[in-house]
C-alpha cells in the first residue's frame, strides 16, 4: 500500500460533505469534508504502488475545473483512472446537493 | 402470469444485490427515519490491515442505521460484500456486537427493538485471525440476548452469501431471508474443494453449489422463512412483515431434537439427492411465499 498527498489552491466554500464508492476491487471510496484556507488536500492510500504520476495526472484534471476548499480522502482498491474520476464526480454531486 | 406480464415485472424491478450496504440498509427502513452511527465520516477503521499493506475502508465494510422498520424501532446492521469479502475484523465486529447491545437495552427500557443483518461476508477475516474469531463468537452472545426481546432477522441476498462462522451467526436468527440469488452454508464451496478435492466439491459448478447452497434449496428445507426476488420493495416488505410479526414461537436453532432425529435417520452410506433432501425434510419455513 502506498500513501500519496496533494495539494491544490482553492477559493470556493463547501457546504457539505459527501460519500462515494466502495473499497473493492477495482474501485475506490472517495470522501469529502469541507475545510479551510484557500486549498484543497488530497489524501491517497492505494493498494497499488508507483503509479504516483498517474494519480498526479488525474488530480491535475480533476482540479483544473474544481476549486472547493475541501480535504479529499480516497481508498483504493485498483480503480482505473476513469473509475478515479466518475467517483470524484460523483462525490462533488453529493457535495453541492 | 403471462409471459408478457412477467417481462414487465422483471424489468420494473429494483435489483437490491446491485445496491451497496449503505443504500441496502437505507432501503429497508421506513422513508426519512434512518440515521447511521458511526459512518465512513467518525474514521473508526481497522488499526491491523493498514500493517499488512492493505487499503482500509473508513466504516470498516460495517454499516450501522437505527431508525424505525413498520413503524416500529429497529437497527439495520449491513455488511459490504465487496470489502474484504465482507469478512468480519475487529472493528467491524465490535460495531455489529455493540449495535444489537443497544437495541437489546432498549428493548429492555420498554422501546422493542427489532435488528436486522444483512449478511455478505466469507466469515472471519483472516488478517485479523483470533480477533475475528472472537468477534463472531460476541456477535452469536449478542443475537442470543437479543432474541429474547425482539426479533433478530438475518438477510442474505447475493452475490457474496453467507459462509464461514456468519452462517452460524445466520442460524442463530429468528428468521432467515434468502434470495434466490444467495447462498447459505457453514464451509464455502472452494474451501470445501480445496480441502477434499474436485470429487467431493466442483466449486465451480454453480449449478450444482446452488442446488446444496442456493436460497431456493434452504428455503424448501425449511433453514430459512423466506424466499424473495432480487427486489427491493419486495425485500424491504419482507422485513418489515417478519419486524411487524415479533418473536417466532420456537426459534430454529432452539429445535435440537427435531434436528438430530431428522440427521440420524439420513442414510448416509449413500449420495442424496438435494432435491430429496427437500422431500425429506419437508421443507416449510415458518412461512411460505412461493
Amino acid at each position: 500500500m502506498e500513501t500519496i498527498e496533494f495539494e491544490y489552491p482553492a477559493k470556493r466554500k463547501l457546504s457539505k460533505r459527501a460519500h462515494a464508492g466502495v473499497v473493492g476491487s477495482g474501485d475506490l471510496e472517495v470522501l469529502f469534508e469541507p475545510a479551510d484556507g484557500a486549498t484543497a488536500r488530497v489524501f491517497i492510500r492505494t493498494s497499488v504502488d508507483g503509479f504516483g504520476d498517474t494519480w498526479k495526472a488525474v488530480l491535475d484534471r480533476f482540479f483544473a475545473k474544481y476549486d472547493g476548499v475541501v480535504r479529499i480522502q480516497i481508498n483504493d482498491a485498483g480503480a482505473t483512472p476513469g473509475g478515479v474520476m466518475l467517483r470524484l464526480e460523483q462525490a462533488v454531486e453529493a457535495s453541492e446537493q | 402470469m403471462s409471459s408478457q406480464k412477467h417481462g414487465a415485472a422483471f424489468i420494473n424491478r429494483q435489483s437490491f444485490i446491485e445496491l451497496d450496504a449503505r443504500e441496502r440498509a437505507t432501503a429497508l427502513f421506513d422513508p426519512g427515519t434512518s440515521r447511521e452511527l458511526v459512518g465512513p465520516f467518525d474514521r473508526v477503521e481497522s488499526p491491523w490491515l493498514p500493517m499488512q499493506g492493505v487499503t482500509p475502508q473508513e466504516d470498516d465494510g460495517c454499516v450501522v442505521m437505527k431508525g424505525k422498520i413498520g413503524g416500529q424501532a429497529a437497527v439495520v446492521i449491513a455488511l459490504e460484500g465487496a470489502f474484504q469479502g465482507g469478512s468480519m475484523g475487529e472493528v467491524s465486529g465490535e460495531k455489529m456486537t455493540a449495535a444489537l447491545d443497544l437495541a437489546r437495552a432498549d428493548s429492555e427500557r420498554g422501546i422493542p427493538t427489532s435488528a436486522v443483518i444483512l449478511l455478505e461476508t466469507g466469515g472471519v477475516r483472516l488478517q485479523e485471525a483470533n480477533l475475528g474469531l472472537a468477534a463472531i463468537a460476541e456477535l452469536m452472545a449478542s443475537i442470543l440476548a437479543m432474541r429474547k426481546h425482539a426479533p433478530v432477522i438475518c438477510l442474505t441476498a447475493g452475490t457474496v452469501g453467507c459462509f464461514g462462522g456468519m452462517s452460524l451467526a445466520a442460524g442463530l436468527a429468528s428468521y432467515v431471508v434468502l434470495t434466490r440469488e444467495a447462498r447459505l452454508g457453514m464451509n464455502g464451496p472452494e474451501v470445501i474443494e480445496q480441502e477434499n478435492g474436485i470429487e467431493e466439491f466442483d466449486s465451480r459448478d454453480h449449478a450444482l453449489v446452488w442446488a446444496i447452497n442456493g436460497g431456493e434449496q434452504r428455503f424448501a428445507m425449511g433453514l430459512a422463512d423466506a424466499l424473495v426476488d432480487d427486489d427491493t420493495p419486495q425485500i424491504a416488505e419482507a422485513i418489515r412483515r417478519f419486524v411487524t410479526k415479533g418473536l417466532p414461537p420456537v426459534h430454529r436453532s432452539s429445535q435440537v431434537a427435531l434436528y438430530r432425529r431428522r440427521i440420524e435417520a439420513l442414510d448416509t452410506s449413500r449420495q442424496w439427492d438435494p432435491k430429496e433432501l427437500r422431500t425429506l425434510w419437508a421443507g416449510k419455513g415458518s412461512e411460505g411465499d412461493k
